[in-house]
């Protein structure tokens, strides 16, 4: 394989690398810092503002230790809605490191606290001062933090185990880095599909692209159709207030879409017969008042736009939120988020949370407890790790393939188009949110041939140029795997709907576990059996 | 999308170009940074949060610009205004982080629809 001419190359070594500094970023790094090893973390845009976390408000899954009956309960409700995908050992791990962990975040993080001086709530976080608060914890632990840094490939030994991983600088003018670890961590985020969600534009699914060349598989692929309101043409996805809305079609009549499962569903369907009008009159008067100590930046387009959105009707559109408010990410093989390959873990959205969110969207809660536990163990396992295997650059081999280093001969290719294709087949409600085996075979073919063209062509590009055709082919590859299991699960099963199979098929109370580029293989794995409730308190 | 820089408010400390998460902003020799890659904005707002100058303006429209008139909106006092709810910087008394809220108003809107 030719190396692409990057000029000038950066070496760092270190115990741990982490690659992706949102939040679950963020907790491997704190972890793994405190278990004494030698961290870098590297990310594409800025640790403190990138990625779902910084511009949102995560409320982390959160039940106490007492009374008994709390976690029970609230993984029992977990387990309702999780159609047999959940995994109540995973539930509970989660429950506690989260009850466990916030509340040492006190020192960079000011929790609210009542009139007594006690803090009211651990649990419920605005982002941009969550990674704030993070940002530091990491750089006052020693951890190396290179912002404006995207990794585009990881790196193995001949024996298959990672051992680092090579990107660029983009402020750099794309100079090259390539950093030798003794354990990798994978926390790039998940994907929206390049969507307008609040935050997610580097989230392209580089982690699911790197973990997979390293020979990772995927899991819970299917469950990408969640998608979230937000005034039309922007990015404010933020959902509370929604939870008071009325809606109208365009000639003024209300649509029958209220606060509950079925409501994206409803409004989706809305949607694709025309404009959907929004009405937030009946926010309560407190609520609004409050809205903007809340969540500061869910009036910022109301404001600019001049619109009055609890007197006046605003148009609204839903927003994919791919893997990030879904479910699919690499499949995890031990309980420390080991990836299944040596020297590689994965937290955050990078990892499927099928095992504590099953087949529903785990929204900002389930998903952000799990960021944060996922994060806490690979981190602690990763710095373990680096003891006994110190890092060397020695017999490294670069793994990246589609849009680094074609298979064929290199000719400019269009990251833009390769983009555009994956929006074409993920955001549209009426193939990603409404499914059939029709629609997602042509799906699956516009995607094998724009995956054909970029594996073989696209690639020998340095700097920027390099990341963009990187991130296509992270998109591409993710849109083959969730369409692949998409195909493959024919039933309807928490946010996986197909029109040609509305029922849940009790057979398929399986993991369908996705891998491969060029040919992608789908098959079903059977889940661990639940453990007995009565031993969950 | 990112659409402003006011330059007479601007103090050129480039915290903007640091803390942009796609890269929007390039540095100047002598002066505000420029917006130099519009298109990669995903119209997050994080510049403006961390602008303590107010300098910054993101339109709300995060699939075109909207050509926003500098006048108009220095005149319309948004400058700032993500910054200044958010309790930032010399806002921190005045504006308290009641996040927490969020949940009670979830569980009214469910208790309403009941």
């Amino acid at each position: 394989m030719s190396r692409a001419d990057w000029g000038e190359e950066e070496g760092l070594v270190a115990d741990v690398l982490v690659i992706g500094g949102g939040m679950a970023g963020a907790w491997a790094a704190t972890a793994a810092a405190r278990e004494g090893a030698h961290v870098v973390l590297v990310e594409k845009g800025y640790c403190g503002t990138s990625g779902a976390t910084a511009a949102a408000g995560p409320g982390h899954w959160w039940a106490p230790p007492d009374p008994p009956e709390a976690r029970a309960n609230a993984i029992a409700q977990r387990q309702r809605i999780a159609f047999g995908l959940g995994e109540p050992d995973w539930m509970r791990r989660v429950l506690d490191e989260t009850w466990r962990l916030l509340p040492t975040l006190a020192q960079y993080y000011e929790f609210p606290k009542d009139d007594q001086g006690k803090v009211r709530n651990y649990r419920a976080l605005r982002g941009p001062e969550y990674m704030r608060a993070l940002r530091q914890q990491i750089v006052d632990l020693g951890v190396v933090v290179l912002d404006h840094s995207p990794a585009l490939e990881l790196l193995a030994h001949a024996d298959g185990a990672i051992g680092g991983a090579a990107g660029i600088r983009t402020q750099r003018g794309g100079s090259r880095w390539r950093i030798a670890a003794g354990a990798v961590i994978l926390a790039a985020g998940g994907t929206s599909f390049r969507s307008h969600l609040l935050g997610s534009r580097n989230n392209t699914g580089d982690g699911y692209l790197m973990a997979a060349e390293a020979g990772a598989e995927l899991s819970g692929m299917e469950f990408t159709a969640a998608y979230t309101v937000a005034p039309q043409h922007s990015t404010m996805t933020r959902t509370m207030s929604y939870a008071f809305a009325d809606y109208f079609d365009a000639d003024g009549r209300q649509i029958d879409a209220p606060f509950g499962p079925d409501q994206t569903e409803r409004l989706a369907q809305a949607l694709l017969a025309g404009p959907v009008y929004c009405s937030l009159a009946r926010l309560p008067e407190d609520v609004q008042r409050h809205l903007p100590t809340i969540s500061p930046n869910v009036m910022l387009p109301f404001a600019r736009w001049g619109i009055d959105p609890f007197r006046e009707r605003f148009e609204v559109t839903l927003h994919t939120d791919g893997t990030i408010r879904g479910i699919g990410g690499v499949r995890v093989r031990s309980e420390d988020c080991g990836a299944g390959i040596p020297g590689l873990y994965v937290a955050g959205d990078t990892a499927s949370r099928e095992l504590v969110a099953g087949a529903s969207s785990g929204g900002g809660n389930v998903n952000s407890a799990w960021a944060l536990s996922s994060g806490t163990w690979a981190g602690r396992a990763a710095a373990r790790r680096a003891r006994r295997v110190p890092a060397s650059f020695g017999g490294l081999k670069a793994l990246g393939g589609a849009g680094l280093r074609p298979s064929g001969r290199a000719r400019p290719a269009s990251a833009a188009e390769a983009v555009a294709a994956v929006q074409a087949e993920m955001h549209p409600y009426d193939k990603n949110l409404f499914r059939t085996g029709k629609g997602l075979a042509a799906s699956r073919r516009a995607l094998d041939a724009v995956w054909s063209d970029l594996a073989a062509h696209a690639g020998g590009e340095g700097g920027t140029a390099a990341l963009a055709l990187r991130e296509a082919a992270a998109l591409v590859a993710s849109a083959r795997w969730s369409v692949a299991t998409a195909e493959a699960r024919t039933e309807t099963r928490g946010m996986h709907r197909r029109l040609d199979h509305p029922a849940l098929d009790a057979d398929l109370t399986v993991r369908l576990i996705a891998s491969g580029f060029d040919t992608v293989t789908v098959r079903p794995e059977a889940i661990a059996v639940p453990s007995p409730f009565e031993s969950v308190a | 999308m990112i659409e402003l820089i006011v330059a007479e408010r601007c103090t050129a400390c480039d915290r903007c170009v640091e803390v942009c998460p796609s890269n929007v902003f390039e540095p100047t020799a002598a002066g505000p940074p420029v917006i130099a890659r519009p298109d990669d904005c995903q119209t997050c707002f994080m510049c403006e949060l961390y602008c303590t100058a107010d300098a910054l303006y993101v339109g709300p429209n995060a699939d075109h610009a909207e050509s926003a008139d500098q006048l108009v909106v220095l005149a319309s006092g948004l400058l700032g205004q993500y910054r200044r709810d958010s309790g930032w910087d010399e806002w921190r008394d005045r504006y308290p982080n009641e996040q927490w809220l969020m949940e009670t108003v979830f569980r009214r809107a469910a208790e309403d629809a009941r």
